[in-house]
């Protein structure tokens, strides 16, 4: 699946694992919460990176005190109507200080990404053809003023004595 | 009033770009109508039965009469010439074509105004009390509250896709006309024993198919933690709500089934986390967005105004429209007018691109400007001088606009229903227009005195019948409109969900079973100063209900 990720397609370098499938030796590996939990020991006493897949109704429960070593964390949108990830996303970013990449998965449109991009989303998987091409093609027109401060504060500007005005750059 | 600078101006112009983005892409068929719809809806673009309807954001219900002569001429150049007031301070247009949103949209933006979450499963446009920066019992003026609370929730990245919709309400009056408590979330302005400003904060306020009134959960949030705390109480809706029924999506819901304790909890739990991460609202901005709200150049004049003395005594119709449409203002010399949309046998809450003008002329000429849009579907001049009072009468009613009923029987809440809404089970615009017809007669409208009626066209509630003192609900059975009637609700600071009194009425019959519980307080009310409402809370349903069914039994 097409994979967005520092303004470019890149091509994918992580595994998703379903719970069943076994460990590989080595590779980036994402496995859901769950499998992470059960086998926690094994997954970080692997050199290559590892990473755990949400959906949206998860809780952080459980891995927060791992982020640090965790080097991706993917959230699914089930729906693109369903908002939940956006305040995991910035719980991650925020509260607990996650560095690593977090990456959408699911329904992912042109019109959300922005959004998802201001609530610390740095990677993108997409299938949806147009916003494969609008993302190509930097044609997602999106509003670059914001009257809140979210999760991208590293790449956006805050005016000058207004607490919580930000501009994005022009482009994604 | 708050006035845009270069950053706000992007910002909607930006807006606006997205949105004729979006359109292009729907055009070319990029977008299914599916995919575009929570697309159109967050720029308040619904789909009805004729046509598309626009929803324009009023916010807090305050416009200049540069802006209303704007509304105007949309509605001369992209619609039938005329606007549809709401119960959520937005006019609606209800005869646009897609293709023109853009182009409508620009013009908007040229007056400083928008449709930015008008819909969508977001934070709606903030309201707040019509009579804000003039009430005389108003604590604080809850605009800069409500503008702070605008900016703040506009596009907001992570409230955007919350499971249903979501409305919050400012009032800075203990005397609540902002109907706070049937809101998500409701904020009336106080003091702590210091002389601090801050909130009382409800929470769960709502009406639709389940009505319930707001629960309190904060007796003193300093104003310092506004957004903290509303991004606490979003969050927690965000994560916690339900999502497998939309119906039960509210965040009313979710207050209900976890519990008031351990929603509080929740809120508080995630506020004391979020404290140090966010927003707090320092004192120099909330000072630079309040300095928008200053008063005008109020003169200093005397409590009385021989001008108007005279005009009282001289003229019986001028007298009228005073005692009802005229209210006091916290200067002396000055007067809040409400300018009545409940002509006899009209449509509740539309008004004419003439009328617009004429009323965007009066407010140049007589009240600095300004002019709100109250959640009773009216217009407000919220500063009028009361020397001038009796030219603007005049003024008005050269508009058709000084019906003197604010408050009464004929100043009907109404949503648009069947001859609109896609939604709708039953017609309301017409049942309204009977009623205000059986009751045009207007020595018998003062005689009744202070009553709201409220209707609504489905369970959706638009129409907030549920807190209407008589609220009517329309519904449908095989085929046949029939109305049911509730009593004693009210969205006022005694804010009470009305009850079902019995059986609902036909079409045919409603009018005279409003007539009937109208003679039935009559008869029964201790004296004329005691309203509707009182007298209800007093006697109950049953001898309502008797008159009501005895006769058809
Ligand atoms: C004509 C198109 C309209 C549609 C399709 C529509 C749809 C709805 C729906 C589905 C609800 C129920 C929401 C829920 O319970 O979660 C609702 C509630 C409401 N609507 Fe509308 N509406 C329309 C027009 C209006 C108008 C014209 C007004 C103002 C006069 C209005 C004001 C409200 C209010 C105040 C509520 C109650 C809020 C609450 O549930 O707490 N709506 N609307
Ligand atoms: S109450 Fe029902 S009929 Fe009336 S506007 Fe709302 S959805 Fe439509």
């Amino acid at each position: 699946m097409p994979l967005y990720r520092s303004g470019a397609f890149v091509t994918d370098d992580w595994t998703f694992l379903t719970d069943d499938t076994p460990l590989p030796a080595t590779g980036a590996v994402g496995v859901s919460r769950t499998r992470f939990l059960a086998e926690r020991d094994a997954l970080l006493g692997r050199t290559d990176p590892v990473g755990v897949m949400l959906t949206a109704g998860d809780t952080l429960a459980g891995i927060v005190p791992d982020l640090p070593r965790l080097a991706l964390i993917a959230l699914r949108f089930p729906k693109y109507g369903d908002g939940r990830p956006y305040s995991l996303a910035r719980l991650l970013r925020e509260r607990h200080g996650y560095r690593g990449e977090l990456r959408a998965i699911g329904d992912v449109l042109h019109d959300q990404i922005p959004l998802m991009r201001r609530c610390g989303f740095d990677a993108f998987e997409v299938s949806h053809p147009s916003t494969v091409a609008a993302l190509r093609d930097q044609r997602v027109v999106a509003v670059r003023h914001h009257y809140q401060p979210a999760s991208a504060e590293a790449s956006e500007i805050r005016p000058e004595s207004h607490p919580w005005r930000r501009v994005s750059a022009p482009h994604l | 009033m708050y006035r845009y600078d270069e950053f706000d101006r992007a910002f909607v112009h930006e807006r606006v770009a997205e949105f004729r983005d979006q359109v292009g892409r729907r055009l070319s068929g990029e977008l299914t109508e599916d995919q575009f719809k929570p697309l159109r809806l967050m720029n308040g673009v619904y789909l009805q039965l004729h046509a598309y309807m626009l929803r324009i954001a009023i916010p807090y219900g305050t416009l200049s009469s540069r802006q209303l002569r704007q509304l105007a001429a949309i509605a001369r150049d992209h619609d039938r010439g005329y606007g549809h007031f709401t119960t959520r301070q937005n006019l609606q247009f209800n005869w646009i074509a897609l293709k023109d949103v853009p182009d409508i949209l620009e013009k908007l933006a040229a007056v400083e105004m928008h449709a930015i979450q008008t819909s969508g499963n977001c934070i709606r446009n903030v309201t707040a009390d019509h009579f804000a920066g003039a009430a005389a019992d108003e604590i604080a003026d809850p605009r800069p509250y409500a503008e702070i609370l605008r900016q703040w929730s506009s596009l907001h990245p992570e409230f955007t896709f919350l499971p249903r919709k979501f409305k919050i309400a400012v009032t800075g009056s203990p005397h609540d006309r902002a109907a706070i408590q049937t809101h998500d979330i409701g904020l009336q302005l106080t003091r702590d024993a210091t002389g601090a400003l801050g909130f009382v904060v409800y929470v769960g306020g709502g009406q639709g198919r389940t009505p319930m009134v707001a629960r309190k959960i904060r007796d003193f949030l300093p104003e310092r933690d506004l957004l903290a705390y509303c991004t606490a109480i979003l969050r927690v809706y965000n994560l916690e709500g339900r999502r497998d029924n939309k119906y039960k999506a509210r965040i009313k819901i979710l207050v209900h089934e976890s519990g008031e304790a351990a929603f509080r909890e929740a809120v508080e739990a995630e506020f004391a986390a979020l404290r140090d991460e966010a927003l707090d609202l320092p004192t120099p901005e909330r000072d630079r967005i309040a300095t928008y709200f200053a008063p005008p150049p109020f003169a200093a004049l005397p409590e009385r105004s021989v001008v108007f003395e005279r005009a009282i005594a001289a003229d019986p119709d001028f007298a009228r429209f005073a005692s009802r449409n005229a209210h006091p203002h916290k200067v002396p010399g000055y007067a809040i007018v409400t300018v009545s949309l409940k002509p006899v046998g009209g449509p509740p809450g539309d008004a004419t691109a003439t009328q617009m003008e004429a009323v965007a002329d009066i407010a140049a000429h007589y009240a600095f400007d300004e002019i709100r849009v109250s959640h009773e579907q009216n217009l407000v001049l919220p500063h009028v001088r009361r020397d001038d009072l009796p030219a603007v009468f005049a003024a008005l009613r050269q508009a058709g606009l000084a019906t003197p009923n604010a408050g009464l029987v004929t100043d009907i809440i109404s949503c648009p229903g069947l001859d609109y809404c896609a939604l709708a089970t039953a017609r309301s615009i017409p049942v309204a227009e009977r009623i205000s017809e059986r009751f045009a007669d207007l020595d018998r409208q003062h005689e009744i005195g202070d009553i709201k009626i409220k209707i609504s066209g489905c369970i959706n509630a638009c129409g907030h019948h549920h807190v209407g003192h008589i609220g009517i609900l329309g519904l449908e059975r095989k085929g046949e409109e029939f109305y049911q009637i509730t009593l004693g609700g009210s969205g006022d600071e005694t804010c009470t969900i009305g009850e079902i009194v019995g059986p609902g009425f036909s079409s045919r019959r409603i009018v005279d079973a409003v007539e009937t519980v109208i003679d039935t307080y009559l008869a029964l009310r201790t004296s004329p100063r005691e309203n509707f409402l009182a007298a209800y809370r007093r006697l109950g349903e049953a001898p309502f209900r008797e008159a009501l069914y005895a006769a058809a039994e």
